[in-house]
């Protein structure tokens, strides 16, 4: 397992540049230019349940999908960072990639350093030291592990049909 | 205890009597923005469409602008399996090549109205908080999903209460006002927050309000917002919108933070790259040479931009050391301009006109960059590599800024008029 280090405001165009955003949409052709320009050596050498680090505001820019779909699909076990941007935080949740927002344990981790997840309970071991993280609510997590939001969203539409809710709110009018 | 623009309108669309921040609540938006990226979008969940069909056929609202004219033979076959999908199922909310940038687009046919729920799978889908709606940006696979159910959910924002005091001064624009804030609170100053605009507001047009929502985000904002006043409702009049119910804060509303700027003390901003927030006064990169120009874009292309630019290129040749391109943002826009002059004066100053569209703006096509030039322009982002080119630099920056520095064929200070 390898670990991936990576600064502040890392943002879209960076994890993968926009003028491939209207040819690129399958895990395949987005892989080869997947962090091309932030570090080209990434896509040749990242592996399985590698784990990227990094500082504030991760993924800050586009909208565009492709670098959460790119590191789910290479297997990317989760992306810490310091904090993250909201349409990248939303669409990893939706394509079911970890995000781990834990300013303690990105300040904590030097090069070298070994880390251990456990995901469910909320807790990260950098070196020697532990550091927790607050987990999302039940609902958005059944959200991300279902395998993001379409199979979500398939389940649901098989089981309801039209009739849909996702959390609270908005039960008088699903109920027209 | 009094309630922000947040809570009020999200309770509303969730059917909820509270809303508070942290909250989440399911929501039915009152339109899905896509553009060309609807080919992806909807090459996701061809089964289920199949199946179930679109929930409303007058929720999405597609707009063909992110690479118009198609540059290659994929971003054609993505426009015509667009095409053939909105023929399919009898979308009305279709706007072809050449219309304009889909934000504007949403603004001027009236889909975005105070007191609306906007989302769109484009990040620059908070422009709309300048006629008072809630608009916010989502991934791809999100709008798939509101095409099958109508419905998604949001997390209720914490609210940042921006005041903006004092008159601008001559040359100084809404522009340089954004510029200023996001240098101020940081590219991530915003993060998951509702920001919202209070203060001595009539000075900026409804087209100044879209130039400082539009950036919001990059500022890591959910939704940047405006008031409805006798500025919005004189626009909405003008295009023809009647029904609309604003929604805003109260006075006793509680806030994440509060910041106050006096905007006669802002001086033509200018970002430097590789950030948004890298901002200075243009007085400090003054010199710096340039070898492209942009003016226009869903950030600063309408009517009144180009106008200004206009104004000052009158009579004046650009630079034979640079490119200038104009931008407008959508068709009307264009036909505007062309009626009223500004645009034979910005040709004959040496302009390249492009289609309403967002090529350069991205590095797709129409304006690319070769490693170790320069460009000025008047959109929203400066990241490395934005323009296709990443050993190029990219600096933001108003209107007024850009049409005097073209003409230097350097970044120079709007308020020095002398050649």
């Amino acid at each position: 397992m390898r670990i991936w280090k990576y600064g502040d405001n890392i943002n879209t165009d960076q994890l993968f540049p926009g003028k491939y955003t209207y040819t690129c949409a399958t895990p395949e052709e987005i892989k080869p230019h997947l962090l091309e320009d932030l570090d080209p050596s990434f896509a040749g050498n990242v592996k399985k349940d590698d784990i990227i680090i990094a500082g504030k505001n991760f993924g800050c820019g586009s909208s565009r999908e492709q670098p959460v779909l790119g590191l789910k699909s290479v297997g990317v076990q989760a992306v810490i960072a310091e904090s993250f941007a909201r349409i990248f935080y939303r669409s990893a949740i939706n394509q079911g990639l970890v995000l781990i927002e834990c300013q303690d344990a990105v300040k904590a981790y030097s090069e070298g350093d070994k880390i251990e997840l456990n995901i469910e309970k909320g807790n990260i071991t950098v070196g020697e030291k532990n550091f927790s993280f607050p987990t999302l609510p039940k609902e958005i997590l059944a959200i991300r592990d279902a395998d993001g939001l379409l199979a979500y969203t398939r389940l649901k539409l098989k089981k309801n049909g039209k009739r849909f809710n996702y959390v609270s709110g908005y039960q008088n009018k699903t109920d027209e | 205890m009094g309630k922000t623009f947040a809570e009020k309108i999200l309770a509303e669309k969730a059917g909820l009597k509270d809303a508070v921040p942290g909250q989440i609540v399911t929501v039915k938006p009152d339109h899905l923005l896509m553009h060309d990226n609807a080919a992806a979008i909807i090459g996701k969940i061809s089964d289920e469409i199949e199946k179930y069909g679109i929930v409303d056929k007058t929720l999405p609202v597609i707009v063909l602008d992110h690479v118009i004219p198609a540059a290659d033979e994929k971003t054609a076959s993505n426009h015509k399996k667009i095409r053939e999908f909105v023929k399919k199922h009898k979308l009305k909310n279709f706007f072809d090549a050449g219309t304009g940038v889909c934000h504007q687009i949403v603004l001027e046919k009236g889909f975005a109205v105070p007191g609306s729920l906007i989302l769109g799978s484009d990040s620059h889908t908070c422009s709309y908080g300048a006629v008072n709606a809630f608009s916010t940006g989502i991934d791809r696979t999100e709008a798939a999903s509101i095409l099958l159910t109508g419905e998604t959910w949001l997390k209720v924002p914490s609210s940042i209460k921006i005041n903006l005091k004092g008159k601008l001064n001559n040359r100084v624009s809404a522009k340089d006002v954004i510029l200023s804030i996001i240098g101020d609170i940081g590219s991530s100053g915003a993060d998951y927050c509702s920001v919202e605009f209070h203060g001595d507001l009539k000075q900026f047009s409804v087209s100044d309000r879209f130039t400082i929502a539009n950036m919001g985000v990059e500022a890591g904002a959910k939704n940047a917002v405006f008031p409805v006043d006798p500025v919005t409702v004189e626009y909405l009049k003008k295009i023809g919108v009647k029904d609309y119910s604003p929604v805003w804060a109260d006075s006793d509303a509680v806030y994440h933070s509060e910041r106050t700027y006096d905007v006669s003390k802002i001086p033509p901003m200018i970002a430097c790259p590789h950030n948004v927030d890298n901002v200075k006064p243009v007085s400090e990169v003054f010199g710096t040479e340039i070898q492209q120009c942009l003016i226009g874009t869903c950030t600063n292309g309408r009517e009144k931009d180009l106008e200004i630019a206009a104004e000052i290129l009158k009579g004046k040749k650009v630079s034979p050391n640079v490119r200038l391109l104009i931008l407008p943002a959508s068709k009307t826009v264009f036909e505007n301009c062309l009626r009223n002059g500004t645009i034979e004066i910005l040709s004959n100053a040496g302009a390249i006109i492009l289609p309403s569209g967002c090529g350069p703006c991205l590095g797709a096509h129409q304006g690319v960059l070769a490693p170790g030039e320069r460009c000025l322009s008047t959109s929203n982002r400066n990241f490395k590599g934005r323009m296709g080119c990443k050993e190029s630099e990219i600096y933001l920056a108003s209107p007024a800024t850009v049409a005097v520095s073209a003409i230097h064929g350097k970044i120079t200070d709007p308020r020095e008029v002398k050649k």
